[in-house]
């Protein structure tokens, strides 16, 4: 520090770059950066070597020889006669559906048993404690076998199914529920769809401008639910619903038709759902707590309703609270999804890591394409969520 | 930073050198350890289970006793370390084992590319389906459209994938890590079939709560050679594993046995010689003693004793010879000469 005011207080002498501590800085960074790309170029060359040289198949070329293995779920057209590039593929798209769909469900579910925390209802704020303190206190593994083994596979045979309105039926083999088939004229509503959200978030736009300029208020939810909504809905009818359903049937073994949600997806999303939720309700309960009441107070005092003071006031700022750890239980149930091997969900490491490596052999070249995609996935979360977070920091005005 | 990069350039240069000194000398290794590393299955009746006690039994644990025998005289000498279809050639590989002796079918794949080799055949087996006998299927071809539960990383999931595309079948894979949960799909329903090589469906079937709840199916759909297995590289080594087994065929088929080993040792036939060592170098030539299959023999038995004592008709998986048996009695166990 001492030195660094030196220079800054003398009177500017002719040195070279090199004695500016900042420039010494950068080149000895990107010396050390440089050095450890070397470095891991060397030990990852090392190893394929010595891989070859023990009679060891190395390279990439393996993506392009079929497969030659079926997997049970996946959201590309994919059979045994396609390459294990597009296994890679299938276990990915498989990951980030579990991923994405966990994150969704655990981020509302944690959201409704944060603020239930704190209701001022013993009952609901006594249920919600209870369910934090057991769910994240049990080892995530052990609640994916609990919702596969104990809950999903005692139920009936297909032959016997539940069946709930003989549309949607549920047995050991996944739920099955009515597939939507697309007539024509399906995409102008789902068209409309969108143009009602792009509409909505500029009439937002501009009923703030016009709030902050005159003080008038407009009916912004209504109006949006209009758009996003009635719109598509009148749409669908005057094309005189161009929508058929597919119902599932029982045939030979097992039901033919409809979707079906396999169980393996079921339990691996209720577990990561309702583990993580446990861990993103203590964070929603800390973020309102560190408001600090003074606010509430004085919204109340300038005659704000609880609500909207919950909205616009108390909401906003516990989120800034709220992001940053937010973002790494995110990251967390990403990761804790590999977990699905567990119970033979096809994901990223079952497919890829487990059955294409075991096919194949090559384990350095697998494994490191796998880590490179938790890694993205991971980069790619926080980044989102940084950007987020900057949207949402306190902006002096 | 000079001093450190030095360093590691010198650690590097550790790890190359190293990794080239693993490849040889396992039967020193094995020697100065004084016990043989095994890898064998998590748990497979008649091929390698542990009793509540620890010790390990089966077709594949004796395999690698005979081995222990004949290297370091003794066939207690072994730690067995159970290995699921995944891990298993990653642990051969690195080294954590000298042998795998895992069920493990022989492959052009594997013994091309992995940087192992085969070394025998100690169960001739082939493909075949269990199903619930509820489901009154009586052939393989009636089973379009099924669930069907599989071990990852095994050849099982390859040549489903084949017969039922021949046949112009469709079926969902339910693809689980170890046989405990393969099985726990079957039992529970998640799965119509589970497939397997046939000597482990007789063996997971001994496993459910009801055997007779469920059938084997009569289609024996794919060839699975299951032997030992050891690190390519290592030719001394390679050679040993081969010919313990081959030792032990060969001795059933000159009625060498367990039992009468030591009276053998006075024999007149100049084969039963060569092979217990009284005459000729040939333990010498591998490197052991000249007792080496005498101790196989001796403490572990000959094929056929392995065979019945593990699997045979008096077990509970009660399989009879067939391709198992010696090639003289219409077989196909066939061991080269001793000599
Ligand atoms: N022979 C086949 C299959 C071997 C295999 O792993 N079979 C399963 C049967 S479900 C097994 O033995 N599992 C026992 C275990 O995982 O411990 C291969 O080499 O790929």
């Amino acid at each position: 520090m001492s030195t660094n005011k030196d220079i800054a207080t003398e009177p500017k002498r002719k040195s070279s770059a090199l004695n500016d501590p900042q420039v010494r800085g950068y080149i000895f960074q990107t010396l050390l950066i440089a050095f450890l790309v070397w470095f891991g170029w060397v030990i990852f060359q090392n190893t394929l070597h010595n891989m070859e040289s023990r009679g060891i198949t190395t390279g990439f070329d393996f993506l392009q020889n079929p497969a030659g293995f079926e997997i049970l779920m996946s959201l590309i057209p994919y059979s045994s006669n396609d390459t294990y590039g597009r296994t890679f593929v299938v276990g990915l798209l498989n990951t980030v559906l579990v991923a994405g769909l966990g994150i969704f469900f655990a981020t509302i579910l944690g959201f409704i048993i944060g603020i239930a925390r704190l209701s001022k209802n013993w009952l609901v704020a006594k249920v919600a404690s209870v369910y934090v303190e057991t769910l994240r206190n049990i080892p995530l593994l052990l609640q994916i076998f609990f919702w596969y083994f104990a809950v999903l596979q005692p139920l009936p045979s297909p032959r016997q199914s539940i069946d709930f309105a003989s549309a949607v039926f549920a047995n050991n083999r996944g739920l099955y529920v009515p597939a939507p088939i697309a007539g024509d004229g399906l995409g102008a509503v789902i068209v409309i769809f969108f143009l009602g959200i792009i509409g909505s978030i500029f009439m937002v736009k501009w009923a703030r401008k016009r709030q902050e300029a005159t003080g008038q208020q407009f009916p912004v939810l209504y109006a949006s639910l209009g758009l996003i909504i009635g719109l598509p809905i009148i749409t669908y009818f005057i094309l005189g619903a161009p929508l058929t359903w597919e119902m599932p049937e029982l045939k030979g073994f097992n039901f033919k038709g409809g979707v079906r949600v396999i169980p393996e997806l079921i339990a691996l999303l209720l577990a990561l759902t309702t583990y993580t939720a446990s861990f993103i309700a203590e964070i929603v309960r800390a973020g309102i707590q560190s408001v600090a009441h003074g606010q509430t107070e004085a919204a109340a005092a300038l005659g704000i309703r609880r609500s909207v003071a919950l909205r616009l006031i108390i909401i906003p700022q516990a989120m800034r609270v709220v992001i940053p750890p937010l973002t790494s239980q995110y990251l967390n149930l990403a990761k804790n999804s590999s977990l699905a091997t567990a119970i033979g969900y096809p994901d990223i490491v079952s497919v890829f890591m487990g059955t294409t490596l075991n096919q194949t052999g090559q384990a350095v070249e697998i494994v490191a394409m796998t880590m490179g995609v938790y890694l993205v996935i991971s980069l790619t979360l926080s980044f989102f969520m940084n950007w987020y977070n900057k949207s949402m920091a306190l902006k002096e005005r | 930073m000079k001093k450190r990069m030095s360093v590691l350039t010198g650690a590097l240069v550790a790890t190359a050198v190293s990794a080239t000194a693993a490849m040889a000398g396992t039967l020193d290794d094995v020697k100065a350890r004084g016990e043989l590393l095994c890898g064998v299955s998590t748990g497979l009746p008649g091929f390698s289970l542990p009793d509540d006690k620890g010790n390990w039994t089966g077709l594949d644990v004796d395999t690698c006793r005979a081995i222990a025998a004949a290297v370091l005289g003794d066939a207690k000498k072994v730690k067995f370390t159970p290995l699921t279809a995944k891990e298993r050639f990653t642990a051969l590989q690195s080294g954590e084992i000298d042998v795998l002796s895992r069920n493990t079918t022989w492959t052009h794949t594997r013994d091309t590319s992995l940087g192992v080799n085969f070394t025998g055949v100690n169960y001739y087996d082939g493909q075949g389906f269990m199903v619930q006998k509820a489901l009154g299927v009586k052939s393989a071809l009636e089973l379009d459209g099924a669930s069907v539960c599989i071990q990852a990383g095994t050849t099982t999931e390859l040549n489903l994938a084949d017969y039922f595309k021949l046949n112009g079948m469709k079926f969902s894979p339910v693809v689980y890590d170890t046989s405990d949960q393969t099985v726990s799909g079957f039992a529970s329903g998640r799965c119509d079939i589970l497939t397997s090589d046939q000597s482990q469906l007789y063996a997971l079937r001994s496993k459910l709560d009801d055997p007779s709840k469920a059938e084997v199916l009569p289609e024996v759909i794919s060839k699975e050679p299951l032997g030992p297995l050891v690190r390519q590289g290592d030719d001394a080594w390679f050679n040993i594993v081969k010919w313990t087994l081959f030792a032990q065929i060969n001795a059933e088929e000159l009625g060498v046995t367990s039992a009468n080993v030591d009276t053998m040792l006075k024999s007149e036939n100049p084969n039963v010689q060569r092979l217990l060592g009284t005459s000729g170098d040939a333990g010498a030539k591998l490197g052991l003693g000249a007792n080496w299959a005498y101790e196989a023999i001796k403490q572990v038995g000959n094929y056929g004793e392995m065979f019945d004592r593990n699997v045979g008709p008096k077990t509970p998986l009660q399989i009879s010879r067939g391709l198992n048996a010696l090639w003289t009695k219409g077989g196909l166990q066939y061991a080269p000469p001793l000599r």
